[in-house]
Order: structure tokens, then sequence, then C-alpha cells
């Protein structure tokens, strides 16, 4: 199958097009390959923007590999926008006027941040913040802002509002819901997160939702108006109400409208592809968040993924189908995602919904800012997920208990290998066990380490 | 809170002028009898001759006395040179304890009102500033605005303090004599620890340790929540405290030779040298102890520890230059390079000087052992290469002084010699390494910006591999930072210590490896 003469084309420099382009490379040394992105000149963090604002580093720190790393595994970059595909010449035309052909192109162009026409988003001081252009435009907003106004209770919307608290400046946190996050989130731990927010001084205004924004004389931001009609003075409104497939120029200039087209690309929410990340046009691929599965890769998970580990996955396995004999469909492994809420680490593996489905049950123990929960099913015990916050868990133990179906005697008999805190870090295993055989009348024992093996190891 | 952190800045920055004014102040008188009491037997006749000028005379600031003093001082020198009378050409430096005994100055007078206005109250104000910090904030990573900042991200302010520390170590290694007054600020001190006047080593002994206690109280605010740091920083604290200045000091009472038990050849590289030996030997028991001690420390104690618990058992546990950089140099950890060339430049240099150490001490002690039939005495030229070159140079005024400018661990990173032997150990044959947790790092990089070591620790952690390098000295601080729950610093089994896993966790489509 490998082509010594073939130019891959990679349109985006995020994760999901880096990752495959690098592992193309690994087992490809011939093939050409392109990575065009108009954001940046090279491959950064984005999961680190919010950091950048906050001083904690710089943009160079953000950039995973070195700038000469790209030369030296002859991988181009090219910093560009596209505005259109020729699927039939096989060519990309870039906004220059320049065209660029290839023989395989692979669609990884991220998201944007959604918006839903409210009346004033597109006011001076408006913004989502998905991309470097977004933080760039932040921070030319922020000299002005005496008060920011976050609208959407997510992952983003907490990182801006803590972004904001970083430079001390007044910020109001809209969220529709009753609690933070909580079609995510069972309610303690949504609950424990709302607590979490307003310790950081934020005006969190839960069951609250955006009616408009409001002008000034000079088309600036003046206020807000929410549906209940309460107006807040501010000179700034993040919208981040979640994100959606970038892929504009492909649905202006690209778009398969009817069953004949030949030519045209199926778009739906997103770029529509099969378990091989292929999409209705031959040697055109899609992965990252742009990618929408026509099925669920698998039961448990969404068509489209928008999260850092999916979009190196995807990458990771379509770079395995172009370079290998035989293609693999894309299989993903047990769900995990990590977050932070200010202070608070998240991190989940396996399935815990935000309400119990049927012939599933839970134990949550919870003290302070440390809480650990667990959902397993009810009639074999068998582990399905576990969601913990300020309690760092191993990623490999939890992978095996929850893909092997562990009992919950079995993982809480364990808790101490699992335990991912750093040394010396106050242990709450007793406490849940305690509260576990309170809860179920089973009491679990977890045998002391001897003082030798304390003494020479802090793995347990 | 706010107010009292500003006026706690003014505190500290008075304190600051203070101990820079007081080198310049007060008159200098030489007599005859201070020629005769600290000039050696065999010198005085020719030094009572030559500086007689000098008696009597009032001299209004150091530079004249300092600079009448030299220039009669050399001249002899260089006549005795041009006349080839070697015998008679002194080597010994008589500037700093000459200048010392003529002060007349206030200082002289009422050494503790001056320690008052200047060290106590840089102490003062320091505490004042470090005290509220964070103090109605909750646990967390306090890493906000640091590159706004000019002191932590090479602007102004640290250009400043990075300047004023390289000029204090040069005057401190090369031209101790105008220091002379903030020494005889510290005599009483001296003289109650270990019954002798104050040297310049004293006194820097002295602000070193206060810099790494107060900066590490910093610390206890800065990463409050963090049990590892906390523990940390209180060992470094307490071994620099007790083990480099207190308990030297008392020896010293007791006519022991100044040592420090937990300083280990080949940082303490002088260790091998004829008069440390000669001293512990001829120190009876303690001394004999000092001696096995220290070898002990070398050869088992070294890889034992390191075997169990990585190298980090000293570097960010034990030593004081550790101390030093993981207190009064945290502030400054996100400065040290983390390129690829760094890392090139860090093994050629660091191995280098473990090399030029070894090659050394070997000299030295076959030299020793044949009673200087084989070298005579070019070993002492060594020795001074060395003491310049590495001991003062690199480790004082590049080490201290480029804090601000690469970074707190300059030094342990490109020169340490006892670290490159730590790190060989660690990096063959040790239980201990950072854990990367499967999937989970995002590459965010704040674990690689907030190495002091130049780790591109994200380079690892992004590819779901562990960290095991030879440099790591375990300080915990890529594991804090992490906001993910990446990173964990464990001591566990060899096996599995090394991964190397292309395919992270997470993925089930390509399950074979490699
Ligand atoms: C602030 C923030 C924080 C986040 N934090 C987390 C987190 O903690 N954990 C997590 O799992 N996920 C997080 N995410 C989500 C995660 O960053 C994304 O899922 C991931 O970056 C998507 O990668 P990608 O490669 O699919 O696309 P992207 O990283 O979006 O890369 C696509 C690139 O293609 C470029 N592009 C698009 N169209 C064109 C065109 N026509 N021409 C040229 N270039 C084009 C874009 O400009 C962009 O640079 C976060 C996202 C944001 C915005
Ligand atoms: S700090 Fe954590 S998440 Fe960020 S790059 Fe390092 S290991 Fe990865």
């Amino acid at each position: 199958m490998s082509n010594s003469a073939r130019k891959i084309v990679i349109i985006g420099n995020g994760i999901s097009g880096v990752t495959c382009a690098r592992h193309i490379r690994k087992k490809d040394g011939q093939a050409e390959i392109l990575i065009i992105s108009g954001e940046t000149d090279h491959f950064f963090s984005r999961t680190a923007l919010m950091y950048i604002y906050m001083g904690h580093m710089k943009y160079e720190h953000t950039k995973p590999y070195e700038d000469w790393f790209w030369d030296k595994n002859r991988i181009a970059l090219k910093k560009a926008w596209v505005t259109q595909v020729d699927f039939d010449k096989k060519e990309l035309l870039l906004a220059e006027g320049e065209c660029i052909p290839y023989n395989t192109l692979i669609l990884a162009t991220g998201s944007k941040p959604n918006t839903f026409g409210w009346p004033g988003q597109d006011l001076e001081g408006v913004q989502g913040l998905y991309s470097m252009q977004d933080l760039e435009k932040m921070e030319k907003n922020t000299p002005a802002v005496r008060r920011a106004v976050v609208v959407g209770g997510g992952l983003i919307g907490i990182e801006m509002a803590e972004m904001f608290r970083s430079r001390d400046i007044p910020v109001t946190f809209l969220v529709r819901e009753s609690n933070f996050w909580d079609n995510v989130l069972p309610k303690e731990e949504a609950q424990l997160i709302n607590r979490h927010i307003r310790t950081h001084h934020i005006d969190l205004r839960l069951e609250t939702e955006l009616e408009e924004i409001l002008s000034d004389d000079t088309g600036r931001v003046r206020a807000l108006k929410t549906k209940s009609g309460e107006e807040i003075a501010c000179e700034f409104v993040g919208l981040t109400v979640g994100v959606r497939p970038n892929i504009t120029f492909l649905e202006k200039n690209n778009k398969r409208l009817t069953d004949n087209d030949k030519t045209g690309l199926d778009l739906s929410l997103g770029i529509l592809v099969d378990a091989y990340f292929k999409t209705n046009i031959p040697d055109v691929f899609a992965i990252g968040d742009c990618a929408e599965f026509r099925e669920r890769p698998a039961a448990d998970r969404k068509t489209i993924e928008q999260v850092w580990y999916t979009g190196r996955m995807h990458g990771e396995t379509l770079a395995h189908n172009l370079t290998a004999n035989s293609s693999v469909p894309y299989l993903p492994g047990v769900w995990f995602n990590s977050a932070k809420f200010m202070d608070i680490e998240y991190q989940t593996y396996g399935q815990v919904p935000p309400t119990l489905e049927p012939g599933t049950d839970t134990f949550y123990w919870e003290k302070d800012r440390t809480a650990i929960r667990f959902v397993y099913n009810s009639s074999n015990d068998n582990l399905l997920g576990v969601n913990a916050f300020g309690w760092r868990l191993r990623h490999d133990f939890f992978d095996t208990a929850i893909s092997e179906g562990w009992t919950m005697a079995t993982v809480l008999g364990q808790l101490d290998k699992a335990n991912f805190n750093p040394e010396f870090f106050k242990n709450h295993i007793q406490e849940v066990l305690a509260k576990y055989r309170q809860k179920t009348g089973r009491s679990i024992t977890i045998k002391k380490p001897s003082f030798f093996h304390r003494l020479i190891g802090s793995r347990a | 809170m706010k107010n009292i952190q500003y006026v706690g800045i003014a505190i500290f920055l008075m304190g600051l002028l203070a101990f820079s004014v007081i080198p310049f102040i007060g008159d200098y008188r030489l007599e005859e009898e201070i020629v005769r009491e600290n000039v050696k037997e065999i010198h005085q006749e020719q030094l009572l001759e030559v500086l007689s000028p000098m008696y009597g005379q009032t001299y209004t600031s150091n530079f004249r006395f300092i600079g009448d003093f030299n220039d009669r001082f050399s001249t002899h020198n260089e006549d005795l040179k041009e006349r080839q009378e070697w015998d008679n050409v002194i080597w010994d430096d008589y500037a700093f304890v000459l200048t010392k005994a003529s002060s007349l100055g206030p200082v002289n007078e009422r050494p503790y009102f001056f320690l008052l206005i200047s060290v106590v109250l840089a102490v003062i104000g320091g505490l004042m500033y470090i005290l509220p910090l964070y103090r109605h904030e909750p646990d967390g990573i306090k890493n906000d605005g640091i590159y706004f900042s000019s002191m932590k991200s090479r602007g102004l302010l640290g250009i400043i303090t990075g300047t004023y520390l390289i000029v204090f170590y040069i005057i401190l290694y090369w031209f101790p004599a105008y220091l002379t007054n903030l020494v005889l600020m510290v005599d009483p001190l001296s003289m109650a620890l270990s019954g002798n006047p104050a040297s310049q080593w004293f006194l820097y002994g002295f602000i070193y340790t206060l810099a790494i206690l107060v900066m590490g109280i910093r610390m206890f605010r800065k990463y409050k929540g963090n049990a590892y740091q906390t523990i940390r920083t209180a060992s470094v604290m307490f071994f620099q405290l007790a083990f480099a200045f207190m308990l030297p000091e008392i020896l010293v009472l007791l006519n022991m030779p100044w040592h420090d038990f937990k300083n280990i050849w080949p940082l303490d590289y002088s260790f091998f040298f004829e008069y440390r030996i000669d001293g512990m030997v001829s120190s009876g028991a303690l001394g004999m102890f000092m001696l096995i001690w220290g070898i002990i420390l070398i050869v088992v104690g070294v890889p034992l520890f390191t075997y169990f618990y990585g190298k980090r058992w000293y570097c960010s546990w034990v030593c004081g230059c550790g101390g030093l950089a993981e207190t009064l140099g945290d502030p400054y950890r996100q400065l040290s390079d983390k390129s690829l060339k760094a890392w090139k430049v860090e093994r050629y240099l660091v191995h280098g000087v473990l090399v030029f150490a070894v090659v050394m001490t070997a000299m030295t002690i076959a030299n020793y052992f044949m009673e200087f039939g084989l070298l005579g005495n070019a070993t002492d030229q060594v020795h001074s290469i060395y003491g310049f070159m590495i001991g003062s140079m690199f480790a004082g005024v590049i080490g201290t002084g480029f804090y601000p400018f690469m970074g707190n661990r300059v030094w342990c990173r490109f020169g340490c010699p006892l670290a490159a032997y730590l790190g060989i150990v660690q990096r063959f044959k040790s239980r201990f390494r950072i854990t990367t947790n499967g999937g989970q790092c995002i590459s965010c990089g704040n674990c690689s910006t907030y190495c002091e070591m130049g780790i591109d620790v994200r380079w690892y952690a992004q590819r779901g591999q562990n960290i095991v390098r030879a440099s790591c000295v375990g300080c915990g601080v890529c594991s804090a930072v992490c906001p993910r729950g990446v990173l964990k610093l464990e001591n566990g089994e060899e096996s599995g210590r090394v991964s190397d896993m292309p395919i992270i966790i997470g993925n089930k489509s390509i399950t074979v490896k490699n």
C-alpha cells in the first residue's frame, strides 16, 4: 500500500492532525507530508490557552515540539487558510490563491465556538474562546473590563472565569442548568464544584439564561440581560456554550447537496466518516473534533468526540491505516477524561452518567474538596465507572478494572494500588471503606504495608 | 493585608540598602601591633617595615585603606619577584584580616545595631511580605502572573537582582577585604557559636542560612496543601541550619576542624586535600569518624540511597546548594532552558566537571601517599584552578548569580560533579521514576515549564512514557503543577520503570505495540 511518492496533505495542525502526521512518518519514510493551518505557525496545546492568559506560560511553552522537530521529521508546515477543495482535481485552494495538489487529504480542522443567534452576540467585547486569535482578542479586550460575564457552565466557561479571576477582574458566571455542568456530573459533584466556584469569589448564577447583550453607542457591550429581565453591567461577555465542528469553508463550497452529486462532501454537524475515518470521497479522511461518525464508535460513545485524547487516538489509528497493509476500525477503549475546576482536579474513567441508569447503583464519598464516586452494575457488582475530585487515580488500574469487569469488592480492596496522589498526601482510603461498610454492610480491608515496605517504596 | 506586604517590601529594601552601604562607612587605622598580631611569624619582619608608613594614619574609607595597603604590599612582592627572591615572596592574603583589625568605624563599636538595621530588618521585611501570601486563598497552584512579573521573567528587576548577586559573589570570593564591616557585624554571633571571630565565610553561611529559612517559609505558603513540597522544604531548612551552619561552628568550638557532615565528595571537592585529611586524622576519634563517614557516604550512601529513592534524597532534601535553589531560587525555576541543545551541553559540562574532580582527587591522593614525590606541588596548582573555575566561578557566581537569568539550578544541572555521580546511579540503577498516568496528558506544558532542571517532562508524558532522567532532582513540582494528575514521583519495582509505549492506553484499535 505504501506509495513512495504520495503526497499527504493535512488541514489543521491540532492534536489530531499532528499525531497523524507523526505516526505516518514513523512508518513511512517516503511520503511527502504537509500540514496546512491558518491559526499558528506551529502546533501548540489548545488546552493551555488559559495558562498563557494567566501568566503561567508563554505561547512558546505550549508548543509540544521544538521548532526544529518538523524539519527533522520532514513534516512540511504551511501557515495559510484553505478556502476550498477541488476533490475532482485533488487540489486545495488557499486564501492567497495558491493551489496545492494532494494524493491523500486529511481534514483535521477542529471546532469553533457555538453561538445561538443571540441579539448582540457580534458586539465588541463579546467572544468565545477556542483559538489563539480568540485569546489575543481577549487580551485586547481585557484592559477595559471592570466586570466580565461568562455564559455557559461547561469546561471552557469555568476556565474563562478562572482566567479573569487571575487578574482580579470580577466575574459573573451564568449557568442555565441547576448546577454547574450537571448534564455531565451527578448532582453531588456538580454542587461540590458550585461551592468551589463561589470560594473563588465568582458570582455564580444558576438557572440563569442569556436573553440579549446590550450595546453602548460605540458598538461595545455595555450590559447583559438575562431571561428573568435582570441587567448586569459588564464590558465583556464570554460565550462558552459548547463548540461545533469547524467546517464553514466546506459547507460553503464543498457540501454534497444531492444524491447524484459525485464531488460533494457528506456533511452533517461535522464531516461524516465511517469507522475508518473515510469520508464519502476516496482518499479524503476526517479526524478529531471536526469528524462525525455515521455510527457510534462504541455503544457508550457519541458520534462527535471533542476532546484532546480522542483527537490523538483518531490520529494514531488513521496513521496506522494509511501505512499498514490492513486497516483497522476505530475502536476506543474505556472512556477517560480529566479537567480541573479552579483548584479541584477531576478525573473520570468509564461511565458515570449524571443520573443513574436502571440496573446500576452508586457509592459516593465526599469530604471537603475531595470526592469519589463509583457506579456499578447492581446485579453483579461489576464496576462501570468512577469519578474522582481532588484525588488522582491510576489510569491503567481503572482501564483494566472496568474492561475486565472487576467487582466493587475487588476494586475497593485494592484502592491503595489505584491511588495516584503524590507521596505524603493524606490518604482517605480508610474513610471510604468505612462509608462503604456503612452503606452495604460489607467490610473490605486493605492490608497496611509493612514498615519496611513503607520505607523503601512509595508504590503500593 | 496588602498594605502590610507593601510595608514589608519597603522594610526589606531598607535592610538591603543598609547591608549594601555598611561596607563603605567608618575609618581605618593600621598600627604596628595589628600587624604583629595578624601576620605570620615568617612574614612579620618584612611586612612591619613595608607597612610602616601606614601606621597611625587615619583613612576615611576602606577604598583608600585597601588601595594603599595593596599598593605597598604588591610593590614589595613585585620587587622580590624581580630580584628572584622566591622564598620571601608572600602568597598569603593579608588584606582581609588587616582591614578588619584596622576598622575603627561605628560597626566595630555597635555591631548589634548594624546587624539589626541590615540583616534583621531585611528578614523582618521579608517575613512581613511572605507570611500573608495567599492568606485567604484556597490551596492550589499559585503561578498566576509569573510571566508578567519583571522579577520572574527576566525583566528589569530580574536583571538588577542577578547583577547584585553576581557583584556580591565577586566581592565575596576575590575582594573580601571590602566586606570587613559586614563581617565585624556578625563577629559577636560567631564568637558565641565557635569562640572565634567571624570570617567572610561565616558571614556568607549566616546569610545563606537565613535566605533558606525565610524563603523556605515562602515555600510553605506557596505550596500550601502540598505535603511533599512542605516536608521536603522543611528538610532542606533543617539540614542547612543544623548540619551546614550550626554543627560545624560547634565543632570549631570543640577545637575540631570545621566539618559539614552532609557535604559529600566530589561536591565537597577538597575532602581529600592534604590539609583536610591532616585535619581529620589529627583530630582524634571524631576526626577519624569524619573521614570514615565521608568515605562511606561516597561509596555506600550515594549508591544505596539513590537506588531506593533516586538522587532526590540528596539534591532536593539535604544538599545546601539544592536547599538555596529550592527556596531562594524557586521564583526563577521556570527560566531553565528546556531545549534539546541545552540538554546536550548539560551532559558534556556536568560529566566534564565530574571527570575533572575525579582526576584532580586521584592525583592528590596519589601524591599524598607518595609523599609528594610524584607531582610535587603541581597538585596545588590544579586545586587552585578548580577552586577558581568550578568552586567559585561556576558554583557561586554563575550558580547563584544566574538564578534570574537561567533558572535556579544552573550549577546543579551544568556543574555539580556530585549531581553527575548521583545522576548516573539514578539513570541506570534505581527504583525511582516519575510515573506517567496512562493517556491523561494534554500536552499543556506546565510540567516542562516549571522543571528547574530543564527536563522536557511533557515529551515523555504525552507519549505515556515514564520519566527516567539522570538530572531529575525529584523536586516534585511537575507533579504539583500538572492540571490533569498525570505525574507521580515513585519508588518501585525496577521492571517497567523505563517504558516505551507509542500507543497510549485508551485506544483499542491498535493493540500491537510498536
Ligand atoms: C480552551 C480550551 C480548553 C480545552 N481543554 C481541554 C481539556 O482539558 N481536555 C480535553 O480533552 N480537551 C480540551 N479541549 C478540547 C481540545 O482542545 C480539542 O478537542 C482538540 O484540540 C481538538 O483537536 P483537533 O486536532 O481536532 O483540532 P484543533 O486543535 O482545533 O486544530 C484544528 C486547526 O485547524 C485549523 N483550521 C481549521 N480550518 C482551517 C482552514 N480552512 N484552513 C487552515 N486551517 C484551518 C484551525 O485553525 C486549527 O488550528 C479544550 C479546548 C479549548 C478551546
Ligand atoms: S503538566 Fe501534566 S498535562 Fe500538562 S504536559 Fe505536563 S504531564 Fe501533560
